[in-house]
């Protein structure tokens, strides 16, 4: 049996580069699948230029960051980019409303066929990603500021008398309490006002929502916002949480897109549901046990290995593989959702 | 005059006319059936007062105001309320959200509307927080009843209410109608269970190939040996 304090040890090895990792990261992504379903939900199409658009999101808050930032504007110990935030979300929300009137509308109106739109969607998701490239540039942008850490490892290691540190970022509880706060308002919405009910009855219904004189273009509008909402507050926690490029946004796309279809597309919740295990399978299956495992096992059975299942370079198959695995045996996901 | 007059009807999807110049017409406090063989033009007639229809010729009047020219929006806005006959419900919303949407063209306080939907419905109240798709077909229709009702219409349109339902609910169903024209709506409705529907007719209305082929009242229907031969089965 090991000793209560390799327990311990093991424990806070695990918070540390598992479980803390897995819930930000989580969240980024729950954020991100929870705009593609919404918008598959309402307009019934895959937006592959959701990830573009959170690269999009980023970029413009990052461009207001910076503005502020040489205006000598800070948030205290909190990052700048939060306080762009709300008017990175603004010139978001109006690019991708100006999308949908330039672009999608007229797919609309012409009846055409769900597969059509999303290539319409692929050719806005080139657009954008050229565009992000050309304003700001393919190479990283470091926008965080203020104070890094709540705790650092070493303080927690004095602190509680354990070999191993746990480091808790303030990135990371930026993302979870925003995530949290932003899922329970958009819940709020869909569950309690006419608009967000009108929304969730023009997805289940639409000749009837039309009867019933729901106006499909004010759902379309809301839909769109609440997308550019989401996706630039998605951007912006991944690129503080690690950095801001733009290509890393559209890989992002695949694990975006299992979490929305493991969760049950069209459903809020799968999509929560889908970022959370998207993030601990890529996390819990890209790291090395080899240091917890010498923890829990007794001196003989120590591993020789990494005990690393997959190398961290492969960890978009693991989004690919659960995407393959849901389609083939449950295609509706976990919570019901629609078959594309 | 009626309060809901359709003269001379005619029009189609696109195509040949369908309904080639049928005259219905319903007033407040009556339930008006057409009823006749498949094909006839039945459900079509429906959507010409619905507004989903290309029109080729005729009038539609509500309370003597021509509404041919509004959209279905603008018909349910002057009073018109319709049942569709599937997908009448919205499946993945509460029974209260279904009736909550059925009046969202209104911006006054819906509360005392949703009490008498389920005083007419009282099993309705019992399910409120229940998703609409988990209920029983009757159960269902009922929702789709009360959905439409929600905007207080003058007149309430169902096409084919007691399709796929069991002999006793539709049974109930009538009696709930009947319920609805006593206080004061005109009821149309589109029949397949032609012999039960034409006896809770005030008017009748036998459609074939498009066109009026008897008209009376529901009594006048049910008793004539041409419509009981061809349309009734004997």
């Amino acid at each position: 049996m090991p000793e209560l304090i390799d327990l311990l040890n093991a424990l806070v090895l695990m918070t540390n580069y598992v479980i803390l990792p897995a819930l930000t990261y989580g969240s980024q992504l729950a954020l991100g699948a929870l705009g593609v379903t919404l918008v598959f939900a309402i307009l019934r199409f895959s937006n592959f230029a959701h990830g573009d658009t959170m690269a999009f999101g980023a970029m413009a808050t990052i461009l207001v960051t910076w503005w502020f930032q040489s205006m000598g504007v800070s948030f205290g110990p909190l990052p700048t980019a939060l306080l762009a935030l709300p008017l990175g979300i603004a010139v978001t929300a109006l690019f991708v409303l100006g999308t949908d009137k330039f672009v999608y509308k007229h797919y609309r109106g012409i009846g055409a066929k769900p597969i059509t739109i999303v290539m319409v969607s692929v050719g806005v998701m080139f657009i954008m990603n050229g565009l992000v490239r050309f304003i700001i540039g393919p190479s990283d942008q470091r926008f965080a500021d203020g104070v890094r850490f709540i705790f650092k490892a070493r303080e927690f290691k004095e602190w509680s008398g354990l070999s191993e540190g746990l480091a808790l970022r303030s990135s990371q509880v930026i993302t979870i309490v925003i995530a949290v706060a932003l899922v329970a308002a958009l819940f709020w919405f869909l569950q309690k006002t006419k608009t967000g009910k009108a929304m969730r009855a023009f997805s289940d219904n639409e000749n009837l929502a039309l009867l019933s004189g729901i106006d499909p273009d004010k759902i379309v509008r809301i839909t769109w916002i609440l997308a550019a909402i989401l996706a630039t507050v998605a951007g912006v926690l991944y690129g503080l949480d690690k950095s801001f490029k733009p290509f890393v946004y559209f890989q992002l796309l695949l694990p975006i897109f299992a979490a929305a279809i493991v969760g049950g597309l069209g459903k809020p919740i799968g999509a929560i549901a889908g970022g959370f295990v998207i993030a601990f399978s890529e996390v819990a299956i890209t790291y090395v046990y080899k240091k917890f495992l010498i923890y829990l096992l007794p001196t003989d059975m120590e591993p020789d290995s990494l005990v690393q299942l997959l190398a961290t370079e492969y960890k978009f198959a693991v989004s690919f593989v659960i995407l393959v695995l849901v389609l083939l045996v449950k295609p509706t996901g976990l919570f019901k959702g629609k078959v594309v | 005059m009626s309060f809901l007059v359709g003269k001379s009807l005619s029009g189609g999807y696109g195509g040949p006319d369908i309904l080639k110049g049928c005259n219905i017409e319903v007033d407040k406090g009556e339930v008006a059936v057409i009823v006749g063989p498949n094909g006839a033009g039945k459900s079509t007639a429906m959507k010409a007062f619905l507004g989903m229809l290309q029109m080729t010729g005729g009038s539609i009047t509500l309370g003597g105001e021509d509404i041919i020219h509004l959209t279905p929006q603008e018909r349910v806005r002057q009073g018109i309320g319709f049942v569709p006959q599937t997908h009448n419900v919205f499946t993945g919303m509460s029974v209260e959200e279904n009736l909550e949407m059925g009046a969202f063209i209104r911006d006054d306080d819906i509360a005392d509307t949703i009490e008498e939907i389920y005083e007419l419905f009282p099993i309705l109240k019992q399910k409120r927080l229940q998703a609409a798709g988990e209920l029983s077909g009757g159960q269902r229709q009922q929702v789709a009843v009360g959905r439409a009702m929600m905007t207080r219409p003058s007149v309430l349109m169902l096409d084919e209410p007691t399709a796929g339902v069991s002999p006793i609910v539709m049974d109930e169903l009538f009696d709930r109608i009947l319920e609805v024209k006593s206080k004061g709506v005109a009821v149309l409705m589109v029949e397949q269970n032609a012999r039960q529907a034409l006896e809770i007719a005030d008017k009748g209305y036998v459609l074939v190939m498009g066109e009026n082929r008897f008209t009376g009242t529901g009594q006048e229907l049910l008793s004539d040996a041409d419509v009981r031969k061809s349309f009734l089965g004997g």
